[in-house]
């Protein structure tokens, strides 16, 4: 080109790129910083994702670990209250009416509970959203035809589906992620279509359109970015649904069966104790608590750390996040 | 001029929407559009909100379908291409957006940006290197670094995303644009940037500009003809000069007589000041849409809408309003004044 | 410039008497970069039925300025000095509590957006009205009947039909007007104006600017008009001071300033409106953009941008003084430029002075030589 071009070039160039904040090396430069020092900078993130590593760990090689002391009984060493390691380490966290080691089982029950509430989450927001975002887009019949299935299934009983279907065919883990999931499919699909249906009137899609794009191709790269984080945040709540449900379904006897123990089954087993011997519940209970709170926290995290718009905040000192007006006037 | 690049005929876009006061639901956003655009020429649109300037923007990029009328383009209509067809098609006509902000996705960064029209025409640069190269040629000549490209859009000012937006519509090197307001959310000096570049842009490429706004001075600087639209209808036609400094029809008057000028002479000009706002485009008046705040308006006006009469301009080309009793002179124009204040 | 101060007429009525005078204000933002200054010793009087118009580009400051002076700044802005004197009374020595006296019956403000400044639950008649119950302790009823008659006053078609209307069933036209209605609702003395047409087309625009000359001139209103539109203030403002970056620099009548502009700026912004220039021909812009709050350089603000900087302009930034006179012929000798210190000094004898021209820059002589 020749210099009427380049001309405005030079002179833009002056003043406001220039003194902008260059941040620190190549990091903030290309749009895609370091995630792993973001997480550092926020402590709460940090955390989470610390416990949600060791949990994790304790899932895949912890059973291993266990041995049968989670199977073993032990009925002179029944219902021991926790805390104390007169009777050896692996009552630290007390024992049940028959014995056995309340430590060995919260960690045999976590692989069995990821086993099913993993699957079963992670099947509901694939399919729910992609069927919401292609709902939202194509608005229309589409639309009207999804939301309808979708308040069908939202209406129908959920434990009284769950239950035709696991006596009908036998309860196992299988069929209970494929029950969870579709139960929890209307979920995301309600999200996933009302912001698509927002997104596909926004400018930047309808540019997209004015080059021939293909609705996929725009859905693919316009849409599911923007929607996903807020799905994934959602995801990490029904997390914390789909394992109690799985325990309600194993409390009826169609979920889980024994001698196999899920953190839900533990919670429902032992509510009969709570008088006599609380830890019975409340243990698993605070595992699958503080399991939903870390991952909550750090789906929250994730979202403003994918999102360039709002990533500015985690790289400010925690204590100014109150005051953080914008600096700008409104745009005449 | 020659054998217009860009055709409109009778053009017509009716959305259905809820009910208005009078029960009618269906909104004629477009109502016999007209109108040409020569290669390499500026064709200014003026007109108010809701007049249907964006209808039609969104129409000519087949954004939306319209009900009647043809579109054509180099002797063909786009609306009955499909395939290949329309998507070599898509690469001649582009268009720039109004806001910097919501035009460009924020999760993208300026050269995912400036690159993004070829992932639906790949043929256009296959290799991943020339994409880079044509990138930095791009970002260079709407006056932005290569070293850019791997910014974010938040990171740009708004001058400068909306350099972004016009080098994303060069990409697929297209005869006309679309420019709907492409300086009113910008800062008056950075919009001088942004008319200099459009101008230099046009120069170089031979691009022809289809350049919406309602700031009658800006288009006044860069268009060669104007259409004024009032309700879904084109009002006025002809060459630039000729439109501003001689307008026939009353509206056009108005719309010029109303808009703030720079004059700091001292000496108060007379002002039409038009009564009442634009009426609802459910309900247009019948007769001529214009009637209800024109001030020349008599029976016949309600009655029949006016055809559009066309005249010689003195430089030769074509005039065209569509009015019962076009305004003749300039003189016409400051009598027209004491009946209206 | 002594001469001019003196060179007072005696037939000047109370009409163009000071009612605001705004001296050194300045605000500071606290924002996630440490605290910046939004608003920086900022000095301008506005009279009794003129407009005085705060022109800028978005982010100077102007709406900040605005908004200090009506005493509605968000939680993370503070009034980090100076004074808001109307009428006699700093507005910026009073607490929140105070103030509410003020808002009403001595200044009125108008905002940009009429959709959001109007509640949507309740009727325009009760938000009209509100404003007299609240100050004159009027019933509902009387409330309306006053109401109605501020709709008649801003040309409301129909009130008596209309008072019981949400404001969504009004036009963006009509929203103004009902937001212009509630502003001279109690004859304020000030009537602050934020951008009040630029969501508006031009005949409407044209329609509100009528009425807003219009209430001036009956209740010899002060009007702050805060506009980035040169062309409307051009049309609507007697006096024009010029913001950049948080700062004045420059002030002055406005057939003055834009017709001879002393600082690179405004010259810069009148060459950038494509007016003068032939169809298609180059425009005169201001490279670059204006700087961020938080890197506002040591020297003069404009800097960056200007075409006539030299070293001192990098260090030492250029105080707002009265430009030189330069003779224009045909001047109305009530015109006569007045140095802003003496307007400060003799307050009680300033309803005969005029306002003058300052410009804050080191080359104000010399810009026309560019």
């Amino acid at each position: 080109m020749t210099s009427s071009l380049t001309e405005p070039a030079a002179q833009d160039q002056l003043p406001g790129t220039e003194n902008r904040p260059s941040g620190k090396g190549n990091g903030s430069q290309d749009g895609n910083p370091n995630l792993f020092r973001l997480l550092l900078k926020d402590r709460f993130a940090t955390v989470s994702a610390v416990l949600l590593v060791l949990i994790g760990l304790t899932a895949v090689i912890g059973p291993a670990l266990m041995g049968d002391l989670a199977t073993k009984q032990n009925l002179l060493f029944a219902n021991k209250a926790p805390f104390s390691l007169a009777h050896g380490w692996e009552y630290v966290l007390g024992s049940d009416s028959l014995g056995r080691s309340m430590l060995a089982r919260l960690v045999v029950a976590s692989r069995t509970t990821f086993s099913v509430a993993v699957p079963a989450v992670a099947v509901a927001l694939a399919v729910g959203s992609l069927w919401g975002v292609w709902a939202g887009y194509h608005r229309g019949w589409r639309e009207n035809v999804s939301m309808r299935i979708a308040d069908v299934i939202m209406s129908f009983p959920s434990l009284l589906l769950a239950v035709v279907v696991l006596y009908v065919f036998s309860p196992s883990a299988g069929n209970i992620v494929l029950i969870l999931a579709l139960t929890r499919i209307p979920i995301y699909l309600r999200t996933a279509r009302a912001e698509s249906a927002e997104l596909q009137s926004r400018t930047f899609v309808d540019a997209a359109r004015t080059f021939g794009a293909r609705p996929n191709a725009i859905i693919g790269r316009h849409v599911i970015p923007v929607v996903l984080p807020t799905l994934l945040t959602l995801a990490t709540l029904e997390f914390c649904y789909v394992m109690l449900a799985e325990s309600s379904l194993s409390f009826l006897g169609i979920g889980i069966q024994p001698p196999d123990v899920s953190w839900g089954l533990m919670v429902s087993q032992g509510r009969q104790y709570l008088q006599t011997a609380w830890w019975l519940s409340i243990f698993p209970g605070v595992a699958i608590v503080v399991t939903t709170i870390a991952a909550n926290v750090l789906a929250a995290w994730l979202r403003i750390a994918t999102d360039p718009a709002q990533r500015w905040r985690l790289a400010l000192p925690r204590k100014r996040l109150i005051a953080r007006i914008p600096v700008k006037e409104a745009k005449p | 001029m020659s054998e217009p690049l860009l055709q409109v005929d009778g053009l017509c876009k009716t959305f259905h929407v809820a009910k208005s006061a009078r029960g009618n639901t269906r909104l004629k956003a477009l109502d016999g559009i007209n109108l040409t655009v020569g290669r390499g020429e500026t064709l200014g649109l003026v007109g108010e909100s809701g007049c249907g300037k964006s209808t039609l923007a969104r129409t000519l990029m087949m954004l939306e379908t319209p009900d009647e009328g043809t579109v054509t383009f180099e002797g063909t209509n786009p609306f009955g291409l499909r395939g290949k067809e329309l998507l070599s098609w898509r690469r001649r006509v582009q268009m720039v957006f109004q806001d910097p902000f919501a035009s460009l996705n924020a999760r993208m960064n300026a050269g995912d940006i400036v690159s993004e029209p070829w992932a639906t025409h790949r043929n256009l640069y296959p290799s991943s290197r020339e994409r880079e190269a044509r990138v930095r040629e791009l970002l260079h000549m709407v006056g932005l670094r290569p070293s850019d490209a791997r910014k974010s859009p938040q990171e740009f000012s708004g001058g400068q995303r909306q350099r972004l937006g016009i080098a994303r519509a060069l990409a697929l090197n297209p005869d006309v644009i679309i420019l709907d307001e492409p300086v009113s959310a910008l800062d008056l000096s950075v919009q001088a940037q942004i008319l200099n570049l459009l101008n230099d842009l046009q120069q170089e490429l031979g691009v022809s500009y289809i350049f919406i706004s309602h700031d009658l001075t800006v288009v006044r600087h860069v268009a060669d003809r104007v259409a004024v639209m009032y309700l879904g209808r084109i009002i006025e036609t002809g060459a630039t000069e000729e439109v501003f400094d001689h307008p026939r029809h009353p509206y056009t008057a108005a719309l010029m007589s109303a808009s703030p000028k720079l004059d700091v002479t001292g000496v108060k000009r007379d002002r039409i000041v038009l009564q009442g706002e634009l009426p609802s485009p459910l309900d247009p008046p019948s007769g001529c849409r214009f009637r209800t705040r024109c001030w020349k308006a008599q029976d016949i006006c309600a009655e029949v809408a006016p055809e559009p009469r066309v005249t010689a301009a003195p430089d030769g080309g074509l005039r065209l309003a569509e009015c019962h009793f076009p305004l003749e002179t300039v003189k016409g124009l400051t009598g027209a004044t004491a009946t209206a204040g | 410039m002594k001469t001019a101060a003196q060179s007072v007429l005696p037939g000047q009525s109370r009409a163009h008497e000071v009612v605001l005078s705004v001296r050194a204000l300045a605000v500071d933002i606290r924002t996630h970069r440490g605290t910046v200054r939004a608003v920086n010793d900022v000095n301008f009087e506005a009279r009794a039925g003129e407009t005085l118009a705060l022109l800028g580009e978005s982010g100077c400051g102007k709406s900040m300025t605005a908004k200090a002076l009506a005493g509605i700044m968000d939680p993370v802005c503070d009034l980090a000095g100076g004074e808001v004197v109307l009428n006699g009374t700093d507005l910026a020595a009073l607490t929140p509590k105070e103030r509410l006296k003020f808002a009403g019956p001595e200044l009125g403000i108008v905002f940009q957006d009429a959709l959001t400044a109007l509640n949507p639950v309740y009727t325009v008649g009760t938000q009209l009205g509100e404003a007299f119950r609240i100050h004159r302790g009027l019933g509902a009823k009387e409330a309306k009947v006053q109401a109605i008659e501020l709709m008649e006053r801003v040309g409301i078609p129909e009130p008596e039909s209309r008072v019981n209307s949400y404001p969504h069933q009004f036009s963006g036209g009509m929203r103004q007007r009902i937001l212009i209605a509630m502003a001279v609702a109690l004859n304020p003395r000030l009537l602050i104006a934020d951008e009040p047409t630029t969501a508006l087309d031009v005949t409407v625009q044209a329609q509100i600017m009528q009425l807003l000359r219009k209430l001036r001139e009956e209740g010899q209103m002060a009007v702050v008009l805060i506009t980035h539109d040169l062309a409307v203030v051009a049309e609507e403002a007697d006096s024009v001071a010029v913001m950049y970056a948080g700062n004045v620099v420059e002030c002055g009548p406005v057939s003055e300033v834009f017709s001879d502009p002393r600082h690179p700026y405004t010259k810069g912004l009148l060459e950038s409106v494509p007016v003068h220039v032939g169809r298609g021909a180059r425009l005169l812009s201001i490279a670059g953009s204006p700087p961020e709050l938080h890197d506002i350089p040591a020297g003069c603000v404009y800097q960056s941008r200007c075409p006539l900087v030299q070293d001192i302009c990098r260090s030492e930034r250029p105080q707002l003084l009265p430009v030189t006179d330069r003779p224009v012929n045909d001047r109305p000798v009530d015109d006569r430029p007045v140095d802003l210190q003496d307007d400060a000094d003799d307050y009680a004898g300033a309803l005969l002075s005029r306002p003058g021209r300052a410009a804050a820059c080191h080359f104000s002589e010399e810009i026309n030589n560019v």
